[in-house]
Protein backbone atom coordinates (compact mmCIF):
# COMPACT_ATOMS: atom_id res chain seq x y z
CA UNK A 1 0.00 0.00 0.00
CA UNK A 2 1.51 3.32 -1.13
CA UNK A 3 -0.06 6.78 -0.80
CA UNK A 4 1.27 9.65 -2.88
CA UNK A 5 -0.08 13.19 -2.86
CA UNK A 6 0.49 16.81 -2.02
CA UNK A 7 1.01 17.91 1.54
CA UNK A 8 -1.57 19.95 3.47
CA UNK A 9 -0.23 21.10 6.77
CA UNK A 10 -1.70 22.10 10.16
CA UNK A 11 -0.11 22.93 13.53
CA UNK A 12 -0.10 21.56 17.07
CA UNK A 13 -3.05 20.58 19.30
CA UNK A 14 -5.64 20.79 16.53
CA UNK A 15 -8.75 19.58 18.35
CA UNK A 16 -11.79 17.94 16.82
CA UNK A 17 -13.88 21.13 17.20
CA UNK A 18 -11.45 22.73 14.77
CA UNK A 19 -11.49 19.70 12.48
CA UNK A 20 -15.30 19.73 12.30
CA UNK A 21 -17.33 22.37 14.19
CA UNK A 22 -20.43 21.34 16.13
CA UNK A 23 -22.91 22.80 13.66
CA UNK A 24 -22.00 20.07 11.15
CA UNK A 25 -22.62 17.21 13.56
CA UNK A 26 -26.30 16.71 12.75
CA UNK A 27 -25.20 14.19 10.14
CA UNK A 28 -22.43 11.61 9.90
CA UNK A 29 -22.74 11.46 6.11
CA UNK A 30 -19.29 12.12 4.58
CA UNK A 31 -20.82 14.26 1.83
CA UNK A 32 -22.45 16.54 4.41
CA UNK A 33 -19.30 16.69 6.57
CA UNK A 34 -16.86 17.43 3.72
CA UNK A 35 -17.48 21.22 3.47
CA UNK A 36 -17.17 21.55 7.27
CA UNK A 37 -13.69 20.07 7.45
CA UNK A 38 -11.35 22.64 9.08
CA UNK A 39 -14.15 25.19 8.51
CA UNK A 40 -12.85 27.67 11.09
CA UNK A 41 -9.16 27.04 10.43
CA UNK A 42 -8.70 26.78 6.64
CA UNK A 43 -11.59 28.20 4.59
CA UNK A 44 -12.70 25.89 1.76
CA UNK A 45 -10.14 23.27 2.77
CA UNK A 46 -11.90 20.47 0.87
CA UNK A 47 -11.80 22.39 -2.43
CA UNK A 48 -8.00 22.46 -2.32
CA UNK A 49 -7.59 18.72 -1.74
CA UNK A 50 -6.91 16.35 -4.63
CA UNK A 51 -7.80 12.74 -3.92
CA UNK A 52 -4.80 11.03 -2.34
CA UNK A 53 -3.30 14.15 -0.75
CA UNK A 54 -1.66 13.81 2.65
CA UNK A 55 -2.35 15.79 5.82
CA UNK A 56 0.69 16.59 7.98
CA UNK A 57 0.12 17.75 11.57
CA UNK A 58 2.10 18.60 14.69
CA UNK A 59 1.61 17.29 18.22
CA UNK A 60 -1.58 15.86 19.71
CA UNK A 61 -3.60 15.94 16.50
CA UNK A 62 -7.32 15.32 17.04
CA UNK A 63 -7.44 16.11 20.76
CA UNK A 64 -10.67 17.06 22.53
CA UNK A 65 -14.11 15.67 21.73
CA UNK A 66 -14.39 12.01 20.69
CA UNK A 67 -16.55 12.86 17.66
CA UNK A 68 -15.81 10.39 14.88
CA UNK A 69 -17.16 12.98 12.47
CA UNK A 70 -13.60 14.40 12.57
CA UNK A 71 -11.74 11.56 10.80
CA UNK A 72 -14.81 10.96 8.59
CA UNK A 73 -14.71 14.62 7.47
CA UNK A 74 -10.97 14.50 6.72
CA UNK A 75 -11.35 11.30 4.72
CA UNK A 76 -14.33 12.82 2.87
CA UNK A 77 -12.13 15.61 1.50
CA UNK A 78 -9.95 13.05 -0.29
CA UNK A 79 -7.06 13.03 2.20
CA UNK A 80 -5.55 9.53 2.07
CA UNK A 81 -3.66 9.48 5.37
CA UNK A 82 -2.50 11.70 8.24
CA UNK A 83 1.15 11.98 9.29
CA UNK A 84 1.71 13.67 12.67
CA UNK A 85 4.23 14.12 15.45
CA UNK A 86 1.62 12.61 17.79
CA UNK A 87 -2.11 11.91 17.89
CA UNK A 88 -4.72 12.02 20.62
CA UNK A 89 -5.59 8.39 21.29
CA UNK A 90 -9.33 8.58 20.52
CA UNK A 91 -8.70 10.19 17.12
CA UNK A 92 -5.88 7.75 16.36
CA UNK A 93 -8.05 4.69 16.95
CA UNK A 94 -11.08 6.15 15.18
CA UNK A 95 -9.09 7.21 12.10
CA UNK A 96 -7.65 3.73 11.67
CA UNK A 97 -11.06 2.18 12.37
CA UNK A 98 -12.71 4.10 9.53
CA UNK A 99 -9.85 3.45 7.09
CA UNK A 100 -7.90 6.71 7.39
CA UNK A 101 -4.36 5.56 8.27
CA UNK A 102 -2.67 7.63 10.99
CA UNK A 103 1.12 7.59 10.99
CA UNK A 104 3.36 8.81 13.81
CA UNK A 105 6.54 10.16 12.22
CA UNK A 106 8.08 13.26 13.81
CA UNK A 107 11.02 13.24 11.38
CA UNK A 108 8.71 13.44 8.37
CA UNK A 109 6.74 16.28 9.96
CA UNK A 110 10.04 18.15 10.32
CA UNK A 111 10.92 17.94 6.61
CA UNK A 112 7.39 18.17 5.18
CA UNK A 113 6.66 21.37 3.22
CA UNK A 114 3.06 22.31 2.43
CA UNK A 115 2.38 21.86 -1.26
CA UNK A 116 5.27 19.44 -1.85
CA UNK A 117 4.64 15.86 -2.82
CA UNK A 118 4.87 13.14 -0.17
CA UNK A 119 4.91 9.37 -0.42
CA UNK A 120 3.86 7.09 2.42
CA UNK A 121 4.97 3.53 1.76
CA UNK A 122 3.32 1.10 4.17
CA UNK A 123 5.19 -1.91 2.85
CA UNK A 124 8.56 -0.36 3.61
CA UNK A 125 7.37 1.73 6.57
CA UNK A 126 8.81 4.91 5.03
CA UNK A 127 7.69 8.48 4.48
CA UNK A 128 9.45 10.42 1.69
CA UNK A 129 9.28 13.98 0.45
CA UNK A 130 11.60 16.24 -1.58
CA UNK A 131 14.52 13.84 -1.42
CA UNK A 132 14.28 13.20 2.31
CA UNK A 133 12.94 10.10 3.97
CA UNK A 134 12.13 8.77 7.42
CA UNK A 135 10.99 5.45 8.82
CA UNK A 136 7.84 5.32 10.91
CA UNK A 137 7.23 3.04 13.86
CA UNK A 138 5.53 -0.20 12.85
CA UNK A 139 1.91 -0.71 13.87
CA UNK A 140 0.99 -3.22 16.59
CA UNK A 141 -0.63 -6.53 15.70
CA UNK A 142 -4.19 -5.38 16.55
CA UNK A 143 -3.93 -2.27 14.39
CA UNK A 144 -2.29 -4.11 11.51
CA UNK A 145 -5.10 -6.62 11.36
CA UNK A 146 -7.68 -3.78 11.29
CA UNK A 147 -5.78 -1.97 8.52
CA UNK A 148 -5.39 -5.26 6.59
CA UNK A 149 -9.16 -5.80 6.74
CA UNK A 150 -9.79 -2.27 5.42
CA UNK A 151 -11.07 -0.86 8.70
CA UNK A 152 -12.86 -2.04 11.82
CA UNK A 153 -16.27 -2.54 10.16
CA UNK A 154 -14.96 -5.08 7.62
CA UNK A 155 -12.87 -6.60 10.43
CA UNK A 156 -16.07 -7.00 12.45
CA UNK A 157 -17.85 -8.49 9.44
CA UNK A 158 -15.08 -11.07 9.08
CA UNK A 159 -15.32 -12.04 12.73
CA UNK A 160 -19.12 -12.29 12.53
CA UNK A 161 -18.79 -14.45 9.41
CA UNK A 162 -16.36 -16.77 11.22
CA UNK A 163 -18.77 -17.00 14.17
CA UNK A 164 -21.65 -17.69 11.76
CA UNK A 165 -19.63 -20.44 10.11
CA UNK A 166 -18.99 -22.17 13.41
CA UNK A 167 -22.42 -21.56 14.97
CA UNK B 1 7.94 -4.38 41.59
CA UNK B 2 4.28 -3.79 42.38
CA UNK B 3 1.43 -2.93 40.04
CA UNK B 4 -0.56 0.22 39.40
CA UNK B 5 -4.33 0.29 39.82
CA UNK B 6 -4.63 0.54 36.02
CA UNK B 7 -2.58 -2.62 35.58
CA UNK B 8 -4.70 -4.44 38.16
CA UNK B 9 -8.04 -3.39 36.64
CA UNK B 10 -6.92 -4.27 33.12
CA UNK B 11 -5.54 -7.63 34.33
CA UNK B 12 -8.95 -8.41 35.81
CA UNK B 13 -10.77 -7.22 32.68
CA UNK B 14 -8.52 -9.29 30.40
CA UNK B 15 -8.67 -12.40 32.56
CA UNK B 16 -4.92 -12.37 33.15
CA UNK B 17 -2.99 -12.87 36.36
CA UNK B 18 -0.97 -9.71 35.77
CA UNK B 19 -0.43 -7.20 32.98
CA UNK B 20 2.20 -4.47 32.69
CA UNK B 21 2.28 -1.02 31.11
CA UNK B 22 3.04 -1.21 27.40
CA UNK B 23 1.31 -4.55 26.78
CA UNK B 24 -1.76 -4.69 24.55
CA UNK B 25 -4.60 -6.78 25.96
CA UNK B 26 -8.12 -7.75 24.94
CA UNK B 27 -10.51 -6.69 27.69
CA UNK B 28 -14.11 -7.56 28.52
CA UNK B 29 -16.07 -4.33 28.89
CA UNK B 30 -18.31 -4.03 31.97
CA UNK B 31 -20.37 -1.10 30.68
CA UNK B 32 -20.54 0.21 27.10
CA UNK B 33 -22.00 3.66 26.52
CA UNK B 34 -22.71 6.21 23.80
CA UNK B 35 -24.63 9.48 23.54
CA UNK B 36 -26.87 11.46 21.20
CA UNK B 37 -23.95 12.45 18.99
CA UNK B 38 -21.90 9.25 19.01
CA UNK B 39 -24.53 6.48 19.25
CA UNK B 40 -25.97 7.08 15.75
CA UNK B 41 -22.58 6.38 14.11
CA UNK B 42 -21.98 3.36 16.36
CA UNK B 43 -25.37 1.92 15.39
CA UNK B 44 -24.74 2.57 11.69
CA UNK B 45 -21.39 0.75 11.90
CA UNK B 46 -22.94 -2.10 13.94
CA UNK B 47 -25.48 -2.70 11.19
CA UNK B 48 -22.90 -2.03 8.46
CA UNK B 49 -20.80 -4.92 9.73
CA UNK B 50 -23.84 -7.19 9.63
CA UNK B 51 -24.14 -7.55 13.42
CA UNK B 52 -27.56 -8.68 14.59
CA UNK B 53 -27.54 -8.74 18.42
CA UNK B 54 -25.62 -6.78 21.03
CA UNK B 55 -23.39 -8.80 23.37
CA UNK B 56 -25.46 -8.04 26.48
CA UNK B 57 -28.27 -5.44 26.56
CA UNK B 58 -27.86 -5.05 30.33
CA UNK B 59 -24.28 -3.83 29.88
CA UNK B 60 -25.15 -1.09 27.41
CA UNK B 61 -26.38 2.38 28.32
CA UNK B 62 -27.22 5.14 25.86
CA UNK B 63 -27.70 8.66 27.18
CA UNK B 64 -29.13 10.54 24.21
CA UNK B 65 -30.84 13.45 25.95
CA UNK B 66 -27.75 15.57 26.50
CA UNK B 67 -29.11 18.18 24.13
CA UNK B 68 -32.82 17.82 24.85
CA UNK B 69 -34.91 19.67 23.67
CA UNK B 70 -33.45 18.87 20.26
CA UNK B 71 -32.45 21.74 18.04
CA UNK B 72 -33.19 20.38 14.55
CA UNK B 73 -34.73 17.59 12.52
CA UNK B 74 -31.53 15.69 11.83
CA UNK B 75 -30.72 15.53 15.52
CA UNK B 76 -34.23 14.46 16.52
CA UNK B 77 -34.14 11.76 13.85
CA UNK B 78 -30.73 10.48 15.02
CA UNK B 79 -31.91 10.23 18.62
CA UNK B 80 -35.12 8.55 17.47
CA UNK B 81 -33.00 5.99 15.62
CA UNK B 82 -30.97 5.32 18.76
CA UNK B 83 -34.20 4.73 20.69
CA UNK B 84 -35.40 2.29 18.04
CA UNK B 85 -32.11 0.39 18.27
CA UNK B 86 -32.45 0.13 22.04
CA UNK B 87 -36.02 -1.20 21.77
CA UNK B 88 -35.01 -3.79 19.14
CA UNK B 89 -32.03 -4.91 21.19
CA UNK B 90 -33.76 -4.91 24.56
CA UNK B 91 -31.47 -2.17 25.96
CA UNK B 92 -33.35 -0.80 28.97
CA UNK B 93 -30.87 1.90 29.87
CA UNK B 94 -31.80 4.44 27.22
CA UNK B 95 -32.22 8.02 28.42
CA UNK B 96 -33.35 10.62 25.91
CA UNK B 97 -35.83 12.72 27.79
CA UNK B 98 -35.09 15.08 30.69
CA UNK B 99 -32.54 12.85 32.47
CA UNK B 100 -29.57 15.01 31.49
CA UNK B 101 -25.99 14.20 30.63
CA UNK B 102 -24.24 10.87 31.12
CA UNK B 103 -21.14 11.72 33.15
CA UNK B 104 -23.21 13.13 35.99
CA UNK B 105 -26.14 10.75 35.49
CA UNK B 106 -24.68 7.25 35.44
CA UNK B 107 -22.61 7.59 38.65
CA UNK B 108 -25.72 8.93 40.38
CA UNK B 109 -27.74 5.93 39.15
CA UNK B 110 -25.18 3.58 40.70
CA UNK B 111 -24.03 2.22 37.33
CA UNK B 112 -20.36 3.02 37.99
CA UNK B 113 -18.48 0.99 40.59
CA UNK B 114 -14.81 0.70 41.56
CA UNK B 115 -12.76 -1.71 39.44
CA UNK B 116 -15.09 -1.60 36.43
CA UNK B 117 -13.92 -1.12 32.86
CA UNK B 118 -16.31 1.42 31.34
CA UNK B 119 -16.01 2.36 27.68
CA UNK B 120 -18.05 5.30 26.46
CA UNK B 121 -18.02 6.98 23.07
CA UNK B 122 -17.29 10.31 24.71
CA UNK B 123 -14.06 11.99 25.66
CA UNK B 124 -15.03 12.77 29.27
CA UNK B 125 -15.44 9.10 30.20
CA UNK B 126 -12.43 9.61 32.46
CA UNK B 127 -14.88 11.22 34.94
CA UNK B 128 -15.70 7.74 36.33
CA UNK B 129 -12.17 7.48 37.72
CA UNK B 130 -13.33 9.42 40.78
CA UNK B 131 -15.14 6.22 41.81
CA UNK B 132 -12.12 4.00 41.08
CA UNK B 133 -13.48 2.81 37.73
CA UNK B 134 -11.31 2.69 34.62
CA UNK B 135 -13.29 4.87 32.20
CA UNK B 136 -11.90 4.93 28.67
CA UNK B 137 -13.19 7.20 25.93
CA UNK B 138 -13.63 5.62 22.51
CA UNK B 139 -14.84 6.54 19.06
CA UNK B 140 -18.14 5.30 17.66
CA UNK B 141 -16.75 2.49 15.49
CA UNK B 142 -14.85 1.08 18.45
CA UNK B 143 -18.16 1.22 20.32
CA UNK B 144 -19.93 -0.67 17.51
CA UNK B 145 -17.37 -3.44 17.95
CA UNK B 146 -17.92 -3.46 21.72
CA UNK B 147 -21.71 -3.53 21.23
CA UNK B 148 -21.25 -6.66 19.09
CA UNK B 149 -18.58 -8.55 21.02
CA UNK B 150 -18.35 -6.98 24.47
CA UNK B 151 -14.61 -6.62 24.19
CA UNK B 152 -11.92 -4.27 22.94
CA UNK B 153 -8.14 -4.06 22.68
CA UNK B 154 -6.35 -1.68 25.02
CA UNK B 155 -2.73 -0.81 25.51
CA UNK B 156 -2.00 -0.91 29.25
CA UNK B 157 -1.04 2.69 30.07
CA UNK B 158 1.82 4.01 32.13
CA UNK B 159 0.70 6.04 35.15
CA UNK B 160 1.44 9.62 36.16
CA UNK B 161 0.76 10.36 39.81
CA UNK B 162 -0.60 13.78 40.77
CA UNK B 163 -0.54 14.31 44.53
CA UNK B 164 -2.43 17.19 46.13
CA UNK B 165 -1.24 18.28 49.57
CA UNK B 166 -1.93 21.26 51.81
CA UNK B 167 -5.12 23.14 52.64
CA UNK B 168 -6.78 25.42 50.11
CA UNK B 169 -7.61 28.98 50.97
CA UNK B 170 -11.23 30.11 50.68
CA UNK B 171 -12.56 30.16 47.08
CA UNK B 172 -9.90 27.74 45.80
CA UNK B 173 -11.77 24.65 44.59
CA UNK B 174 -11.09 21.32 42.98
CA UNK B 175 -11.51 23.11 39.62
CA UNK B 176 -8.50 25.26 40.48
CA UNK B 177 -6.57 22.11 41.42
CA UNK B 178 -7.22 20.47 38.07
CA UNK B 179 -6.74 23.61 35.96
CA UNK B 180 -3.48 24.14 37.84
CA UNK B 181 -2.52 20.57 36.96
CA UNK B 182 -3.36 21.13 33.28
CA UNK B 183 -1.11 24.19 33.43
CA UNK B 184 1.75 21.95 34.60
CA UNK B 185 1.13 18.95 32.33
CA UNK B 186 -0.09 20.74 29.19
CA UNK B 187 -2.79 19.44 26.83
CA UNK B 188 -0.79 16.36 25.87
CA UNK B 189 1.33 15.80 28.98
CA UNK B 190 -0.57 12.64 29.87
CA UNK B 191 -1.18 11.38 26.32
CA UNK B 192 -1.97 7.61 26.41
CA UNK B 193 -1.37 7.54 30.20
CA UNK B 194 -3.44 7.16 33.32
CA UNK B 195 -3.39 10.10 35.70
CA UNK B 196 -3.74 8.82 39.24
CA UNK B 197 -4.88 11.58 41.59
CA UNK B 198 -4.03 11.18 45.25
CA UNK B 199 -2.96 12.98 48.41
CA UNK B 200 -4.53 14.44 51.55
CA UNK B 201 -6.06 17.45 49.77
CA UNK B 202 -7.85 15.08 47.38
CA UNK B 203 -9.10 12.92 50.25
CA UNK B 204 -10.68 15.91 51.94
CA UNK B 205 -12.80 16.65 48.87
CA UNK B 206 -16.34 15.31 48.49
CA UNK B 207 -17.01 12.78 45.74
CA UNK B 208 -18.78 15.45 43.67
CA UNK B 209 -15.78 17.75 43.96
CA UNK B 210 -13.53 14.88 42.85
CA UNK B 211 -15.58 14.38 39.66
CA UNK B 212 -14.45 17.88 38.61
CA UNK B 213 -10.85 16.68 38.73
CA UNK B 214 -11.24 13.25 37.11
CA UNK B 215 -13.38 14.84 34.39
CA UNK B 216 -10.50 16.91 33.06
CA UNK B 217 -7.93 14.10 32.67
CA UNK B 218 -8.68 14.07 28.94
CA UNK B 219 -7.73 17.76 28.70
CA UNK B 220 -4.19 16.57 29.46
CA UNK B 221 -4.51 13.74 26.92
CA UNK B 222 -5.08 11.01 29.51
CA UNK B 223 -6.60 7.66 28.65
CA UNK B 224 -8.07 7.44 32.14
CA UNK B 225 -8.19 9.29 35.44
CA UNK B 226 -8.06 7.17 38.57
CA UNK B 227 -8.59 7.74 42.28
CA UNK B 228 -8.62 5.19 45.09
CA UNK B 229 -12.10 4.34 46.33
CA UNK B 230 -12.09 5.42 49.98
CA UNK B 231 -14.88 5.54 52.57
CA UNK B 232 -16.45 8.58 50.93
CA UNK B 233 -16.79 6.58 47.71
CA UNK B 234 -18.14 3.54 49.55
CA UNK B 235 -20.70 5.79 51.29
CA UNK B 236 -21.62 7.40 47.96
CA UNK B 237 -22.24 3.97 46.46
CA UNK B 238 -24.06 2.51 49.47
CA UNK B 239 -27.22 4.48 48.69
CA UNK B 240 -26.95 3.92 44.93
CA UNK B 241 -26.15 0.28 44.27
CA UNK B 242 -26.21 -3.10 45.97
CA UNK B 243 -24.03 -4.77 43.32
CA UNK B 244 -20.82 -6.01 44.96
CA UNK B 245 -17.56 -4.60 43.67
CA UNK B 246 -13.82 -4.93 44.13
CA UNK B 247 -11.64 -1.84 44.56
CA UNK B 248 -8.08 -1.75 43.29
CA UNK B 249 -5.27 0.49 44.40
CA UNK B 250 -1.69 0.89 43.30
CA UNK B 251 0.95 -0.99 45.27
CA UNK B 252 3.36 1.21 47.26
CA UNK B 253 6.19 0.03 45.00
CA UNK B 254 4.25 0.42 41.73
CA UNK B 255 6.15 2.09 38.93
CA UNK B 256 5.09 5.63 38.02
CA UNK B 257 6.29 7.35 34.91
CA UNK B 258 6.23 10.70 36.64
CA UNK B 259 5.14 12.13 39.98
CA UNK B 260 3.81 15.65 40.38
CA UNK B 261 3.21 17.26 43.76
CA UNK B 262 0.87 20.23 44.00
CA UNK B 263 0.52 22.03 47.31
CA UNK B 264 -2.96 23.50 47.11
CA UNK B 265 -2.13 26.00 49.87
CA UNK B 266 -0.10 27.83 47.23
CA UNK B 267 -2.96 28.05 44.73
CA UNK B 268 -5.12 31.05 44.08
CA UNK B 269 -8.27 30.99 41.92
CA UNK B 270 -7.20 30.50 38.30
CA UNK B 271 -8.64 30.61 34.80
CA UNK B 272 -7.67 28.95 31.52
CA UNK B 273 -7.32 31.73 28.98
CA UNK B 274 -8.35 31.34 25.33
CA UNK B 275 -7.79 29.01 23.51
CA UNK B 276 -6.45 26.11 25.55
CA UNK B 277 -7.35 24.46 28.86
CA UNK B 278 -3.63 24.44 29.68
CA UNK B 279 -3.30 28.21 29.24
CA UNK B 280 -3.70 28.72 33.00
CA UNK B 281 -3.09 31.99 34.88
CA UNK B 282 -4.18 33.38 38.25
CA UNK B 283 -7.43 35.37 38.10
CA UNK B 284 -5.47 38.45 39.18
CA UNK B 285 -3.61 38.36 35.86
CA UNK B 286 -6.78 38.73 33.76
CA UNK B 287 -8.69 40.94 36.16
CA UNK B 288 -10.87 43.47 34.36
CA UNK B 289 -11.50 41.52 31.14
CA UNK B 290 -15.08 42.46 30.15
CA UNK B 291 -17.44 39.55 29.50
CA UNK B 292 -20.75 39.10 27.71
CA UNK B 293 -21.71 35.65 28.97
CA UNK B 294 -21.10 33.42 31.99
CA UNK B 295 -21.98 29.72 31.97
CA UNK B 296 -22.32 27.53 35.04
CA UNK B 297 -22.83 23.82 34.47
CA UNK B 298 -21.53 20.78 32.52
CA UNK B 299 -20.04 17.43 33.51
CA UNK B 300 -17.20 19.38 35.12
CA UNK B 301 -19.18 21.75 37.35
CA UNK B 302 -22.90 21.13 36.97
CA UNK B 303 -23.59 19.46 40.33
CA UNK B 304 -25.28 20.73 43.50
CA UNK B 305 -22.10 21.91 45.19
CA UNK B 306 -21.21 23.94 42.10
CA UNK B 307 -24.60 25.65 42.10
CA UNK B 308 -24.28 26.33 45.83
CA UNK B 309 -20.81 27.82 45.45
CA UNK B 310 -22.01 30.09 42.65
CA UNK B 311 -24.90 31.30 44.80
CA UNK B 312 -22.57 32.00 47.74
CA UNK B 313 -21.24 34.79 45.55
CA UNK B 314 -24.41 35.78 43.70
CA UNK B 315 -26.69 36.09 46.73
CA UNK B 316 -27.53 39.72 47.40
CA UNK B 317 -26.28 40.84 43.99
CA UNK B 318 -27.59 41.06 40.43
CA UNK B 319 -26.07 39.86 37.20
CA UNK B 320 -24.31 42.83 35.61
CA UNK B 321 -26.03 44.67 32.81
CA UNK B 322 -24.88 43.36 29.43
CA UNK B 323 -24.03 39.91 30.79
CA UNK B 324 -26.01 36.71 30.21
CA UNK B 325 -25.68 34.24 33.07
CA UNK B 326 -26.71 30.74 31.94
CA UNK B 327 -27.07 27.96 34.51
CA UNK B 328 -27.39 24.35 33.36
CA UNK B 329 -27.80 21.59 35.97
CA UNK B 330 -26.10 18.48 34.55
CA UNK B 331 -28.99 16.10 35.25
CA UNK B 332 -32.64 16.07 36.19
CA UNK B 333 -31.74 14.52 39.55
CA UNK B 334 -29.53 17.55 40.24
CA UNK B 335 -32.12 20.01 38.87
CA UNK B 336 -34.85 18.56 41.10
CA UNK B 337 -32.61 18.69 44.16
CA UNK B 338 -31.63 22.27 43.28
CA UNK B 339 -35.32 23.12 42.90
CA UNK B 340 -36.09 21.55 46.27
CA UNK B 341 -33.32 23.57 47.91
CA UNK B 342 -34.60 26.73 46.24
CA UNK B 343 -31.36 27.23 44.31
CA UNK B 344 -32.94 27.59 40.88
CA UNK B 345 -35.32 30.29 42.13
CA UNK B 346 -32.35 32.11 43.60
CA UNK B 347 -30.54 31.98 40.27
CA UNK B 348 -33.62 33.33 38.49
CA UNK B 349 -33.96 36.08 41.09
CA UNK B 350 -30.45 37.39 40.45
CA UNK B 351 -31.12 37.47 36.71
CA UNK B 352 -29.84 34.11 35.47
CA UNK B 353 -31.40 31.95 32.78
CA UNK B 354 -31.84 28.35 33.93
CA UNK B 355 -31.54 25.78 31.15
CA UNK B 356 -33.09 22.33 31.19
CA UNK B 357 -30.69 19.60 32.40
CA UNK B 358 -27.93 18.48 30.05
CA UNK B 359 -24.75 19.75 28.43
CA UNK B 360 -26.15 23.22 27.75
CA UNK B 361 -24.00 25.43 25.52
CA UNK B 362 -20.67 23.68 26.27
CA UNK B 363 -20.18 22.20 22.81
CA UNK B 364 -21.70 25.12 20.92
CA UNK B 365 -24.82 23.25 19.85
CA UNK B 366 -27.58 25.31 21.42
CA UNK B 367 -28.73 27.26 24.48
CA UNK B 368 -25.95 29.84 24.45
CA UNK B 369 -23.86 29.73 21.26
CA UNK B 370 -21.27 32.53 21.09
CA UNK B 371 -20.85 35.16 18.37
CA UNK B 372 -17.52 36.55 17.25
CA UNK B 373 -17.39 39.43 19.74
CA UNK B 374 -18.47 37.38 22.74
CA UNK B 375 -16.26 36.86 25.77
CA UNK B 376 -17.42 34.05 28.03
CA UNK B 377 -16.34 32.73 31.40
CA UNK B 378 -17.50 29.12 31.72
CA UNK B 379 -17.18 26.36 34.28
CA UNK B 380 -16.66 23.98 31.33
CA UNK B 381 -13.66 21.80 30.55
CA UNK B 382 -12.45 23.04 27.17
CA UNK B 383 -12.04 26.35 25.35
CA UNK B 384 -10.59 25.44 21.97
CA UNK B 385 -11.23 27.95 19.15
CA UNK B 386 -14.82 27.70 17.97
CA UNK B 387 -15.81 25.32 20.76
CA UNK B 388 -18.93 27.33 21.63
CA UNK B 389 -19.62 28.93 18.27
CA UNK B 390 -17.58 31.55 16.44
CA UNK B 391 -13.82 30.80 16.51
CA UNK B 392 -13.06 34.43 17.44
CA UNK B 393 -15.16 34.18 20.62
CA UNK B 394 -13.03 34.19 23.76
CA UNK B 395 -13.68 31.43 26.32
CA UNK B 396 -12.15 31.45 29.80
CA UNK B 397 -12.52 28.34 32.01
CA UNK B 398 -12.98 28.79 35.75
CA UNK B 399 -14.55 27.53 38.97
CA UNK B 400 -18.18 28.37 39.81
CA UNK B 401 -16.93 30.96 42.35
CA UNK B 402 -14.94 32.89 39.75
CA UNK B 403 -17.72 32.52 37.16
CA UNK B 404 -20.32 33.90 39.58
CA UNK B 405 -18.12 36.79 40.68
CA UNK B 406 -17.51 37.66 37.02
CA UNK B 407 -21.25 37.60 36.29
CA UNK B 408 -21.82 40.17 39.05
CA UNK B 409 -18.92 42.44 38.08
CA UNK B 410 -19.33 42.14 34.31
CA UNK B 411 -15.59 41.58 34.13
CA UNK B 412 -13.26 38.89 35.40
CA UNK B 413 -12.68 39.36 39.14
CA UNK B 414 -11.73 37.25 42.10
CA UNK B 415 -14.59 36.09 44.34
CA UNK B 416 -13.23 38.15 47.24
CA UNK B 417 -13.83 41.33 45.26
CA UNK B 418 -17.57 40.66 45.30
CA UNK B 419 -17.95 39.20 48.76
CA UNK B 420 -15.96 41.78 50.69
Amino acid sequence: MIFRGHIHSVGNDIDTDQIIPARYLGSSDPVALRPGCFFNLIPNFADGVKSGDILVAGDNFGCGSSREHAPIAIKATGISCVVARSFSRIFYRSAINIGLPAIVCPAAVAFAKAGSEMTVDFDRGMVESAGQSAAFAPFGREILSIIAAGGLVPFMAQRLARQGATA
Amino acid sequence: MGFTASEKILARASGRETVSAGETVTCQVDLAMANDMTAPIAIKQFHGAGAKRVFDPEKICIVAGRHMPFRDEAFAKAVGGAGEFCREQGIRHFFANTEGMDHALVPDLGFIRPGMLVCNADSHTCTYGALGAFGVPMGSTDMAYIFAFGETWLRVPETIQVRYSGKPRKYVTSKDYVLGTAGVLGVDGALYKTIEFTGPALESLSVDERFTISNMGIEMGAKASLMTADNKVHDYLASRTNVPYQSFESDPDAEYERKIEINVSDLEPVVSKPHSPANVVPVSEVKGVRVTQVNIGTCTNGRIIDLQQALEILRGHKVASGVRLIVTPATDIIAKEAERLGLLDEFRAVGATVNPPGCGPCAGWHQGVLGKDDVCVATHNRNFPGRMGNPAAQIYLSSPYVAAATAVAGEIVSPEAIVS
